[in-house]
């Protein structure tokens, strides 16, 4: 937690993920966020309590099956016992749990596509509804100028880039929609890797970006 | 206090005896509590009732197994119960998974503080009356967020749910748990 974190999730994406209603892609980035900041972290536990109070009224008209408890019980004998002990954590992670969680390991670890220009991309395995990919970026380089068929989260791991929306760095986190048009650029110093999720694809405005976007598959 | 702090603060209790004392009679009184709710939820959800059967009878065992990582400071049961729930109907039933944000957890010796634990119980519980204050309209679609029926398109920004104070609760044991951990 070194640099403060500007650009947060917007309420609609915190309640989306606390009643499980975002695409698993999108809610990877969620997770990935909140890992790394504490104001979202509260602002989703508070959405989670009102998950807290829906169960809490849910109909009590409905009745377990006659031997239910006894059932459970028995689960509860037939299961392992929790292993207490955590995974050995990397000295100083690029990645937090949830994402190396996907990714099986932390950013030195990622298998990489090249795409040209020194961009590359890893596309990670989550339910199709959307996609969500680590994209590295040489710093100085600039992404295609884009418009958004539909949703994109752009989540900074390492480095910076800039856009008309300002400045992102660690953590920070910009999400756009169908009305807006960008040009993000890695910013100088340590090569830029964030992690983007989609739900419709991208709409490219130069020609040499859309003969590349079937190879891409952005 | 009313009756329904007292409960709240009450299936905390029933949480730490299972934990340190694998106590059954605990468990039976979360569970007769509860496992109609989950049911219920699930079946609201969309699952018919053998799978909303199966799936309670998986949450409960659930709570069982990971009762020490329950964390009184930073929610009540009924809502750390819900995201069991709300974790296994989206396995069930969407055959997805829900990434779960990194876990802060104090040190092994640390013993949950009894004023914190009591007023995140009580905003829990004031939380919980507000609810079922809104307007009818707005209360039955926060519910139907909840039990997924709501793409995260169709749930507004703006829901006018007073999170505010559980808000600044939570942020606040996050603080606390900060400074514990540097
Ligand atoms: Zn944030
Ligand atoms: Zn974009």
């Amino acid at each position: 937690m070194t640099t403060p974190i500007i650009h947060h999730l917007t309420d609609d994406l915190l309640m989306a993920h606390a009643s499980g209603s975002l695409p698993e892609a999108f809610g990877l980035v969620v997770a990935t966020h909140v890992s790394l900041c504490d104001e979202c972290r509260a602002r989703l536990a508070g959405y989670e309590a009102v998950g807290g109070a829906v169960l809490e009224d849910a109909d009590p008209g409905v009745a377990m099956a006659e031997d239910s408890l006894a059932a459970t019980l028995r689960l509860i004998a037939d299961m392992p016992e929790e292993a207490r002990i955590a995974a050995p954590e990397p000295a100083a992670p690029v990645f937090p749990m949830p994402l190396r969680d996907y990714v099986g390991g932390d950013a030195d670890t990622v298998q990489w596509r090249a795409l040209g220009g020194g961009v590359r991309q890893a596309v990670l395995p989550t339910a199709r509804d959307a996609t969500v990919r680590l994209l590295y970026i040489p710093a100085g380089m600039a992404m295609p100028d884009h418009g958004h068929g539909g949703m994109e989260l752009t989540l900074v791991l390492q480095g910076a880039f800039e856009d008309a929306g300002g400045r992102y760095g660690r953590g920070d986190v910009e999400v756009a929609g169908e009305d807006l048009d960008h040009t993000p650029v890695a910013a100088p110093g340590p090569d830029c890797i964030c992690l983007a999720a989609t739900d419709a694809p991208l709409k490219f405005h130069g020609l040499l970006p859309r003969l590349a976007q079937p190879f891409i598959g952005i | 206090m009313n009756e329904r702090q007292a409960t709240d603060t009450r299936w905390v209790t029933c949480v730490t005896r299972i934990r340190d004392e694998r106590d059954q009679t605990a468990f039976a009184r979360l569970f007769a509590h509860f496992a109609p709710r989950v049911k219920a939820f699930l079946m609201k959800s969309g699952a018919d009732a053998a799978l909303a059967e199966e799936c309670a009878q998986e949450v409960m065992a659930t709570v069982w197994r990971k009762a020490h990582l329950f964390d009184p400071e930073r929610a009540s049961v009924a809502t750390w119960i819900f995201t069991i729930a709300r974790n296994r109907r989206i396995d069930a039933l969407r055959k997805q998974r829900h990434p779960e944000p990194e876990d802060l957890t104090w040190g092994p010796e640390h013993e949950p503080d009894q004023a914190e634990t009591l007023a995140l119980q009580q905003e829990s519980e004031q939380l919980g009356r507000a609810l079922q204050a809104l307007p009818e309209a707005q209360r039955v679609l926060i519910e139907r967020a909840y039990f997924g029926e709501l793409s995260h398109r169709e749930i507004a920004a703006e829901t006018g749910l007073p999170l505010g104070t559980i808000k600044s609760r939570i942020r606040l044991a996050l603080e606390r748990l900060r400074q514990e951990m540097t």
